[in-house]
């Protein structure tokens, strides 16, 4: 068998603690699909390029397929699966289905994974830092203009301002 | 079908959240690779590294004693394939090629060929024993585009492939598979009277869909010999037909069970992991689950053609088109069976131009088997045509949107089929071109430009099934076999709300397996909106009649007395009578059995679409870097079901449209090797790379569909090649006739230095 030894690692994964057994040569991506059964972060390229599987790690945006699972030891580990509480939807999954900021939906956990890690460091961010900050994150449904705009709504209501989904106005009209 | 002049809806029109919304933005949507069966083996591919070779010789022995290693398949496990066509919607294949394309027997016809899969108790382990199956070739020239593979002198790909013409099939073998020609008029002395003359020769690349999610399936042989796979797939029934056809089971013995698609593009129409899955499962006996490389994705799925197009065209003075001679040369990929036959119906569909000749060829290389890819085979046609009618325009001194108005084709205009056009919408897109915002703003500055194209897609119908029951808490159950690949659950649903008149929230869409609901044929040809919404339409009028007999015995009246407006049931024979939908339902179950209906359409008023787009950009003169300014899409929806997807399919369209335009491509060493598989080198738009994209909804109801819808999956994607084209060549003064216009291009052209 040319299996290699398998590592205990301990995290904390969408606020709770969290143990698995990995072997060294398997990708945090890896672990969170096959061993934990979170599969809402994708593998669309495995090598970074594409941000479907964009987790928050100890507070920084990373594609899971570039971290070893054996990293995760002592971290603590955000998946789309911890963006909603048990209350509700977070104001940017709110926004992403109000604005239609997604067709497929394949790299929707992504892209909301990474502009919550926008929102967290950056409330009040114009279109252009949105967009440079997204660029990390492949759709190539939406021509991206719908997602732009969901960032932005989520992040007037999150800042309380009244404008919030000025955007989006025509969408409630069902 | 008669439309009313001013329809008033409640539901059409309107934006509710889609159906499948949450599970989409919680992570809980399960997609190909989100499967996991219980006892679950991994499967892995062995690839040819060569782009063209025979097969001499596989050992798989060393693999197959591998600890860990469940099951060894090639070629040999594949039961007997007739040589057979099979309809697959949009494209067809040849079973015993799609058979090959999945496993090779004799030959390997492209790097990334398929030639044998392991399936093992781990990825890791599956992987280590490719390494361990010995493969001998016997390596040949490979071909790697259009032209040298057209050669008279060109390696063959297949020894025994003649040229089918209206002729019959030719005598010698070569690698053109087939030649089609429309013609009308007399082109060659309409083109010697011309006042004017355009003539340009065009070259396109192969370019991919790129869709996020890679091919994923599970598939698992059950001991009672039913086979059922789980996929990411356009179409659910299609492929349970391929696979099998491939093989050679009777149809109810496998099921497909559709999983979520991140994104297909045409792409998913074809199958590539299943039977291959399939066969590790019958060897192994568990589950086998198979997924994608992204490389994989890239170098042995089915990308769209490379293409060499030529046009000579005349036109007079007064900017009146009069003649177009066409030469179109597609890359079908390892096998037969490119987009050219489409390119040449799309070709001059949004002009009347009352004499042409139009040649087509669909040519086999050492590539992949190319697959349908939004609006398949019209953007290159595009690309081309349209550069040649902004030469005119300029030639002409008109303005580029007035001259295709003044030449655009209408109802009755003859197709290049010879059959007239229906109600179309060309001149209404081009008429909001020309009043939009973004056209009447003038654009300034050095190294600006700005270019308009128009664009044609036909569309197509195909068969839709569905069925509807009603809840005692009046909502509405809605059984799909349309996979979604952007929001055709609602787009669906919201076609049968309307017709019975309550919320589209009141709908509950589901889309099912092969056992449980109608034929489906793929979500692609942009018709699900059109045709299973069709099928809704129908399931809703087959509720209502239902609910009329039911309301007719209650009430004791002729049943021809009842009436269903706005989800109210009422009498002619007694006004004091009345029940509203919702009340129906709550008594539905004490009066008798629960209310189905069922819509099942092949609907024949197919109605084509088209799109005009304008694009300003400005070009780096230093690093021949292109920024595009501002870019609008106009469209006709026919009828927009829920705008903000179709606003979503026009965007979209253009994106893929600029990326193909400006950067994209798959680019080969001279031994066939794609030397930028990977989604870093392949680069397709970021959210930097793009402005946002303005539309503007045209609505020309479609009369061959009860709301007027056309479809708008397609169309958008092939305007943008053209009109980055026309506004570079605005820009810099150079008309680039070779995609993509990339940064290096644009230098070589806009300093004179020798291109590549």
């Amino acid at each position: 068998m040319t299996t290699t030894h398998k590592r205990l690692v301990s995290a904390e994964i969408n606020g709770e603690p969290v143990e698995f057994l990995c072997e060294p040569r398997q990708s945090l991506l890896e672990v969170l699909r096959e061993v934990l059964g979170l599969t809402g972060a994708k593998e669309g390229c495995n090598n970074g390029n594409c941000g479907a599987c964009c987790v928050i790690m100890d507070d920084r945006l990373v594609n899971s397929c570039c971290v070893l699972a054996v990293e995760a030891e002592g971290t603590r580990i955000t998946t789309i699966e911890g963006i909603a509480t048990p209350q509700g939807l977070h104001p940017l999954q709110r926004a992403f289905l109000e604005e239609a900021a997604l067709q497929c939906g394949v790299c929707t956990p992504g892209f909301i994974v990474a502009a919550k890690a926008l929102l967290d460091r950056n409330p009040d961010p114009d279109e252009h830092q949105i967009r440079y900050w997204l660029a990390g994150n492949l759709c190539r449904c939406t021509g991206y203009d719908k997602i732009v705009k969901a960032v932005q709504r989520a992040a007037a209501e999150m800042a309380g301002r009244a404008e919030a989904g000025a955007a989006a106005e025509t969408g409630a009209r069902a | 079908m008669v439309l009313a002049e001013k329809p008033q809806f409640k539901v059409i029109g309107t934006r509710p959240i889609r159906h499948d919304g949450v599970d989409k933005v919680t992570g809980r949507a399960q997609y190909g690779a989100d499967v996991t069966l219980p006892g679950t083996l991994y499967g892995k591919v062995l690839r040819s590294p060569h782009a063209h070779a025979r097969i001499l010789r596989i050992d798989t022995s060393k693999a197959e004693a591998l600890p860990g290693v469940k099951a060894v398949v090639t070629a040999r496990d594949y039961p007997e394939i007739p040589d057979k066509v099979e309809d697959l919607g949009e494209t067809a294949a040849n079973l015993r090629e799609l058979a090959d394309n999945l496993l090779a027997s004799t030959k390997v016809l492209y790097r990334g060929h398929p030639v044998a899969a392991v399936a093992a108790t781990d990825p890791h382990v599956a992987e280590e024993a490719l390494k361990l199956i010995e493969v001998e070739y016997e390596v040949l020239p490979p071909v790697l585009n259009v032209r040298d593979a057209m050669r008279p002198d060109a390696p063959l790909l297949h020894e025994n492939l003649r040229t089918k013409s209206l002729a019959g099939r030719a005598e010698k073998p070569s690698n053109i598979a087939q030649h089609l020609q429309f013609k009308l008029g007399n082109v060659e002395q309409a083109l010697a009277e011309a006042e004017i003359v355009v003539e340009r020769e065009f070259e396109t690349k192969m370019v991919h869909q790129g869709y996020i999610e890679p091919h994923a399936c599970s598939a698992f042989w059950n001991q009672d010999g039913r086979l059922i796979v789980y996929t990411s797939t356009q179409g659910a029934f299609p492929a349970r037909e391929q696979i099998a056809s491939v093989l050679q089971l009777p149809v109810a013995q496998v099921k497909v069970v559709p999983t979520e698609i991140g994104g297909g593009f045409g792409g998913k129409i074809p199958i590539y992991l299943e039977p291959v899955a399939a066969l590790l499962s019958k060897k192994a006996g568990r589950p086998v689950k198979m997924s994608m490389s992204r490389t994989e994705v890239f170098e042995a799925t089915g990308p769209t053609s490379g293409t060499y197009i030529k046009i000579k065209a005349g036109a007079r003075k007064d900017g009146t088109i009069t003649a177009v001679q066409a030469m179109l040369a597609y890359e079908a990929g390892a096998y037969p069976g490119s987009s050219v036959g489409a390119g040449c119906l799309c070709l001059l569909a949004p002009y009347n131009i009352p004499n042409f000749l139009i040649d087509g060829y669909d040519v086999v290389v050492n590539k992949p088997k190319t697959a349908a890819y939004r609006a398949p085979g019209a953007p290159p046609a595009s690309f081309a045509m349209e550069q040649i009618v902004d030469e005119i325009a300029e030639k002409t001194g008109i303005d580029p949107l007035k001259l295709r108005l003044q030449n655009s084709s209408r109802e009755g205009t003859p197709m290049a089929t010879g059959a007239p056009f229906k109600r179309i919408g060309h001149e209404e897109c081009v008429q909001a071109a020309l009043n939009s915002p973004h056209y009447n703003t003038p654009l300034e500055g050095p190294n600006r430009g700005r270019g308009v194209a128009s664009g044609y897609w036909m569309n197509v119908g195909l068969k839709s099934s569905v069925t509807a029951s009603i809840n005692p808490d009046g909502t509405v159950n809605l059984i799909e076999g349309s996979t979604d690949i952007g929001g055709t659950r609602t787009s669906i649903a919201m076609q049968l709300a309307e017709t019975l008149g309550i919320p589209a929230e009141k709908v509950r869409p589901a889309v099912v397996d092969t056992d449980s609901v109608g034929y489906n044929d793929v979500t692609g040809g942009s018709r699900t909106t059109f045709a299973s919404g069709y099928a809704a339409y129908e399931a809703a009028k087959d509720l209502i009649a239902k609910m009329k007999a039911r309301v007719a015995e209650i009430w004791g009246v002729p049943v021809e007395t009842v009436e269903y407006q706005d989800a109210v049931l009422t009498t002619s024979a007694d006004p004091e009578k009345r029940m509203t939908f919702e009340q129906f339902a709550a008594q539905m179950l004490k009066t008798g059995p629960a209310i189905v209906g069922t819509g099942s359409v092949q609907p024949r008023g197919v109605g084509g679409a088209f799109s005009t787009q304008i694009c300003d950009l400005e070009v780096d003169p230093e690093t021949g870097k292109v920024t595009i300014l501002r870019y609008t899409v106009v469209q006709d929806a026919g009828r927009a079901i829920h705008p903000a997807y179709v606003e979503g399919q026009m965007q979209g369209g253009a994106a893929q449209g600029i990326g193909w335009a400006l950067n994209e491509e798959y680019f080969y060493d001279e031994n066939g090797r794609m030397l930028n598989s990977s989604l870093l080198d392949y680069r397709v738009p970021t959210a930097l790379d793009l402005p946002n994209i303005e539309t503007i909804i045209v609505e020309v109801p479609n009369p061959g569909h009860p709301y007027g819808v056309r479809g708008v999956g397609e169309v958008s994607i092939v305007p943008p090649l053209a009109a980055v084209a026309n506004a570079l060549y605005r820009a810099t003064g150079v008309r680039f006739t070779k995609l993509p216009m990339n940064p290096a291009r644009i230098l070589e052209a806009t300093l004179g230095l020798p291109s590549e």
